[in-house]
Formats: structure tokens, C-alpha cells, sequence
């Protein structure tokens, strides 16, 4: 077996195999894999391992927006563009963010480093404007913020 | 502790009461505060399942979820079955709400505690907390809430020495607004996409898996520790008696003091936005508020009394109380461009299962922009209310039925604004 084979096994074999821990199990081999997306390899061991057909499986995968089918950076940011943000400054954000990135939503930086996506309320509006990177939420983000948060990921990458 | 914190001038607290005082990862503390009081009662005074019942019926809670359904009456009407499951709501989505997140992060032990007496009342033996998938420190913290009481003996098998047995288990959502909706919620569980079903039979008959199903939200369940504790005449007590208890309200938008404030039910708006908000922005002027969210409604400042409870605001404004979100909105805020962003946020949330909704969601976003820069606005703006009505008669589930309330409140009270604006809308 390859190696990634090998991770998706490990990450499956931590949930008994019934359907209802799919979402689960997606969740974590999007998070295993330094891509963080769910390839078709990935959906074709976890269809065997839960015995759906791909399809279905595929089905779900495509359906959830936390879920990529296709490779993104190590990290990604998550800028929420429902209206309460939107009206207070997130707008803005994501266009600061657009720039400093230098990415469209959608997109990874040349790097490998971001990929820029949004999302819709992270229930943080009684602080909006909010993103999120890699799970973790951050409020009252300022362009001056933004960037900070940027610098300490790119740092922490660089040290590891 | 989350942001958006609590107002230490809340009117009554009983969801969020320990919310902030205590360290939410410890059940000691949680212990020390109350937590699991009322199931000890239960256990120890050997009160019956359906004795649970009806105190919650007789307490009035209603459903905090949106719709204020009474939760006693939910239970009651569940079909009798072998197998029945619990599910709690915790998906919450709805733009401007973050009710559920201050309970989940702030005192999860009074939402497990909530599960366990409604798995009890209804005779459930396993309960899902269903948690949005971006909601991580909520995960996170009913994770170990959840296997700090069944290390206490609280949950697992033989309950405090009885011989009832509940169990709760996390299910994490992955970014998907419709699975708020109770039916997609059960489909997700199942490990499907979120694709909701048409209703009856309802979750109570036809659940997860086939089995009748409570559904419940975060807020209601975390009422009933609180009403099993010191009983409905105390509930009463709080609120109106067609509403009682409290209410989580949202502040945010144009306000001095944004966050999130328990109040009686029936509290004026206005004692929310000038009291607990600490008034509009700047002394400026309120022109109006977006109340429960994108699938609320839209008031103006001649409603700014209205009192916020499950009838008044409908029967007096045409609006909902929804989620308890309040976007205040002040005298320069732009309600076409709110309202283009909110069809934009139903557009891309439709699931599209069904062709009105599918289809109508993204008509909605068009007819607007083009109402908003053609020669005749009036009747697009007229084309835009037809189709919304006709969204809301033939789609399948309340999202696509929804967009109508936005829509309708923001022409009855800001029309001249529609038809004059020059406000550049466009994607982002
Ligand atoms: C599109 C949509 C989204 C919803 N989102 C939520 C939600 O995030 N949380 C919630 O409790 N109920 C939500 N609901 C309502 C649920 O279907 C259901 O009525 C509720 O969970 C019942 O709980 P309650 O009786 O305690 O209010 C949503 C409904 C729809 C149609
Ligand atoms: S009304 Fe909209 S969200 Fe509901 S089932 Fe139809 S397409 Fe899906
Ligand atoms: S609208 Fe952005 S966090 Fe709620």
C-alpha cells in the first residue's frame, strides 16, 4: 500500500464502519492529508471501507462546503461574507485579503501556503467582522489584524 | 468565555446564568453551580418519564429554534416505539445568531444535563448533539463534557443507580445551512448529503433511521434542567404567558454595545436596542432592524415598541422573532443593499432539491439588481414579491418558502428607498 493509503486507513479504522460516521470520517482524512482535500482514492477506500457505492459517497462529499475535492494550501482562510459581516467590514477584509494573498476566492497562493475561500456566519457577528484559519475563529479582524495573523501562520510554518 | 458576551444588566438569566462564571471545562464547577440537580431529583424521587412531561408542558417553553412550537406538547406527540432517539439542534447557522455557541462554549453541562431529562421524558436511550462543523471550540467542549458525566455516572447505563440508561454522542456538521433544518439535520446523521424531507410524516413519527425523533434546539433544551429544578409555576414566572421564560437576544449592527443579552420574553425592542445595546451607534437615528436573521423580517422605527415575543412582532409587524437575532440598522445603513446580500445568502444556500427554490433563489438575487438600476423599478420590485410568494406556496421545505418575509417587510416599510437608492450591488 502507498503511504497515503496507509493514513486514510488509520484515520478510517478509528470509526466503526457504519454510514452515519461519514461525515466524520471525511472531516478527518481532509485534515490528515497535507492537501486537505478528499481525493479520489480517499472516497474510493472509504466507500469500500463503509461498503456504499462511490457514488454516494461522492454525493455527501460534494455537498458540504467544508469539504474540497480538489488540493488546497496547508492552510485555509475562511472569510464569512453573510450579510451582519458583510455590512461591518467584510467586504473590505476579503478585498484586503484578495491583495495581500494575492488570490482570488478559490484559490492557493503560489506558495502552497493559502487558500482563500469564504464562508457564511461563523457566529461571531457581535464582533464582526470574522474568518476562520484552519478551524480556528478570529473576530474584530481589522486589515491590520489580518495581516498579523498571516505573518504568525507563514512564521510558524517556516520554524517547523 | 466566547466574544460577544453577555451583558451583566441582563433582565434574567437562566440558559446563560452560569455562562462566563464558571470554567466550562470543569464539572466540578458545573456541579457546584447546580448542574444535574434536577436529574438527581428525578432519580432520586423516582418521578415518572411522563411526569417530566408535563411540568414541561405546563411550564409553556416553547421552541427556541425559530418556529416557538411548544416543546411539552413536541414531546407528547411523539408515536410510541421500542426505539427513539433525542436529537439536539446544534447546527445553528442562521446569519447573525450566536445563541447556541455562548451555551455550547459557556455551560455545556446545562445542555447535557437539558439532553438527558428530554431522552428521559420521551424514553430515548441515545441522543446526537448535532454541531456545525465551523462551531470547533463547541465541539470541542461538549466532547469533554459529554465523557466527564459519563465518567460521574450521569450518562452510560444505570443512571445514578436506576435503571435508566442515555447516552449522548457529538455528530459534527460540515458547513451546510440547510442541515439547521430538522429533517436535512437527520439526514446528515445518517451520513447522507443535507437534502431535507417533505413533511408529515414528521421527525416524531418518522425520524433517524425510521424511528420517532425529537428535535430540539440548544437554547430549548438548555431550559429544562432549570424547569425539572424549580418547576413551570417558577418558569412562569419569566416572560408573558403565551411566552414564558427568557429569550437569548443578538445585538448587532449600528449599536454602541454589540453582543448577546438574556431578557424576559416580551421585552420591548427597544428597551433591547437602547437599553442592552447601549443605543444606536453614534446618537445616530434608528431607522429600522433586521429581527431573526436572513429568514426574519425587516421593521421600521414606527415598531420600535413592539414587544419581542412568538406572537407580538408577527401579529403586530408582520415579523418573527426567529433566532432572537437583532441587526439594528441605522439612518445611512442601506436596506436594498442588506436585502440584495441576504438573497444572495439564500441563493447559495439552497440545497436544490426542488426547481422553485433552485431556480427561484437565483431569479430572486437577479430581479433585484435589475429592479435596482432599471427604468421601472415598481414593477420589477412587484415581480420580485410574485415570485417570492410563489416560492413560498410550492417549495419543498421552509428554506425556499423564507425569502418572501425579508422581501415583503423591507418594500412594505422602506419602498420610496428601493425605488430612489443608487447603491452599486454586486457580487462579492
Ligand atoms: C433552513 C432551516 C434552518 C434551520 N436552522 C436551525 C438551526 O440552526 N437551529 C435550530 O435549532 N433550528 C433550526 N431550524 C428549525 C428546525 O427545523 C427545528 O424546527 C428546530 O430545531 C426545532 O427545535 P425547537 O422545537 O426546540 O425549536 C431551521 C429550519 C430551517 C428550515
Ligand atoms: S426549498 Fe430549497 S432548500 Fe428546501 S428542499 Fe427545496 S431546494 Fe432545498
Ligand atoms: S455574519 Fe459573519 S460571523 Fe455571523
Amino acid at each position: 500500500m502507498e503511504r497515503e493509503e496507509v493514513a486514510v486507513r488509520h484515520v478510517m479504522e478509528r470509526y466503526p464502519a457504519t454510514r452515519t460516521n461519514l461525515l466524520e470520517i471525511l472531516h478527518e482524512i481532509q485534515r490528515a492529508e497535507p492537501r486537505h482535500y478528499l481525493s479520489e482514492a480517499s472516497l474510493q477506500a472509504v466507500a469500500e471501507y463503509l461498503r456504499m457505492p462511490l457514488a454516494e459517497v461522492m454525493d455527501a462529499a460534494s455537498f458540504y462546503s467544508m469539504y474540497s475535492l480538489t488540493p488546497r494550501g496547508r492552510h485555509v482562510v475562511r472569510v464569512c461574507v453573510s450579510p451582519p459581516c458583510r455590512l461591518f467590514g467584510g467586504e473590505a477584509l476579503l478585498k484586503a485579503l484578495k491583495e495581500r494573498l494575492g488570490v482570488e476566492v478559490g484559490q492557493t497562493t503560489a506558495d502552497g501556503a493559502f487558500t482563500l475561500e469564504t464562508s457564511s456566519c461563523l457566529g461571531a457577528c457581535g464582533n464582526a467582522p470574522a474568518l476562520m484559519i484552519d478551524g480556528e475563529l478570529f473576530d474584530d479582524v481589522t486589515d491590520a489584524k489580518a495581516a498579523e495573523i498571516i505573518y504568525r501562520v507563514r512564521r510558524e510554518d517556516a520554524t517547523r | 468565555m466566547p466574544r460577544g458576551k453577555t451583558d451583566p444588566k441582563d433582565s434574567a438569566r437562566i440558559v446563560l446564568a452560569n455562562c462566563g462564571a464558571i470554567d466550562p471545562e470543569s464539572l466540578d464547577a458545573a456541579v457546584a453551580a447546580g448542574a444535574y440537580e434536577g436529574l438527581r431529583k428525578v432519580i432520586a424521587e423516582r418521578i415518572p418519564p411522563q411526569a417530566v412531561v408535563d411540568e414541561v408542558t405546563r411550564s409553556g417553553l416553547r421552541g427556541r429554534g425559530g418556529a416557538g412550537f411548544p416543546t411539552g406538547k413536541k414531546w407528547s406527540l411523539t408515536a410510541p416505539g421500542a426505539v427513539k432517539y433525542l436529537v439536539c439542534n446544534a447546527d445553528e447557522g442562521e446569519p447573525g445568531t450566536f445563541k447556541d455557541r455562548l451555551i455550547l462554549e459557556g455551560d455545556p453541562h446545562e445542555l447535557v444535563e437539558g439532553m438527558i431529562l428530554a431522552g428521559y421524558a420521551i424514553g430515548a436511550r441515545e441522543g446526537f448533539v448535532y454541531i456545525r462543523g465551523e462551531y470547533t471550540r463547541s465541539i470541542e467542549r461538549m466532547t469533554r463534557a459529554i465523557d466527564q458525566a459519563r465518567a460521574a455516572g450521569f450518562l452510560g447505563e444505570r443512571i445514578l443507580g436506576s435503571d435508566f440508561a442515555f447516552d449522548v454522542v457529538v455528530k459534527r456538521g460540515a458547513g451546510a445551512y440547510v442541515c439547521g433544518d430538522e429533517t436535512a439535520l437527520i439526514e446528515s446523521i445518517e451520513g447522507k448529503r443535507g437534502f431535507p424531507r417533505l413533511k408529515p410524516p414528521y421527525p416524531g413519527q418518522v425520524g433517524l433511521w425510521g424511528h420517532p425523533t425529537v428535535v430540539n434546539n440548544v437554547e430549548t433544551l438548555a431550559n429544562v434542567p432549570a424547569i425539572v429544578r424549580r418547576g413551570a409555576a417558577w418558569f412562569r414566572s419569566f416572560g408573558t404567558p403565551a411566552s414564558p421564560g427568557t429569550k437569548v437576544f443578538l445585538i448587532l449592527g449600528d449599536v454602541e454595545r454589540p453582543g448577546a443579552i438574556e431578557a424576559e420574553m416580551g421585552t420591548p425592542l427597544r428597551t433591547i436596542v437602547e437599553e442592552y445595546g447601549g443605543g444606536v451607534r453614534g446618537g445616530r437615528r434608528f431607522k429600522g432592524a433586521l429581527i431573526g436573521g436572513a429568514a426574519g423580517a425587516f421593521v421600521s422605527e414606527k415598531q420600535i415598541d413592539v414587544a419581542m415575543d412568538f406572537d407580538t412582532p408577527k401579529a403586530q409587524a408582520g415579523a418573527v422573532l426567529g433566532s432572537g437575532s437583532v441587526l439594528v440598522l441605522d439612518e445611512d445603513a442601506s436596506v436594498p443593499k442588506l436585502l440584495d446580500e441576504v438573497l444572495e445568502f439564500f441563493e447559495h444556500e439552497s440545497c436544490g432539491q426542488c426547481t422553485p427554490c433552485r431556480a427561484g433563489t437565483a431569479q430572486l438575487v437577479r430581479i433585484l439588481r435589475r429592479a435596482l438600476t432599471s427604468e421601472r423599478r415598481g414593477e420589477d420590485l412587484d415581480r420580485l414579491v410574485a415570485l417570492a410568494q410563489a416560492m413560498r406556496d410550492t417549495s419543498l421545505c421552509p428554506l425556499g418558502q423564507s425569502p418572501i418575509l425579508p422581501i415583503e417587510s423591507a418594500l412594505r416599510h422602506f419602498r420610496d428607498e428601493f425605488l430612489t437608492c443608487a447603491v452599486p450591488v454586486g457580487r462579492l
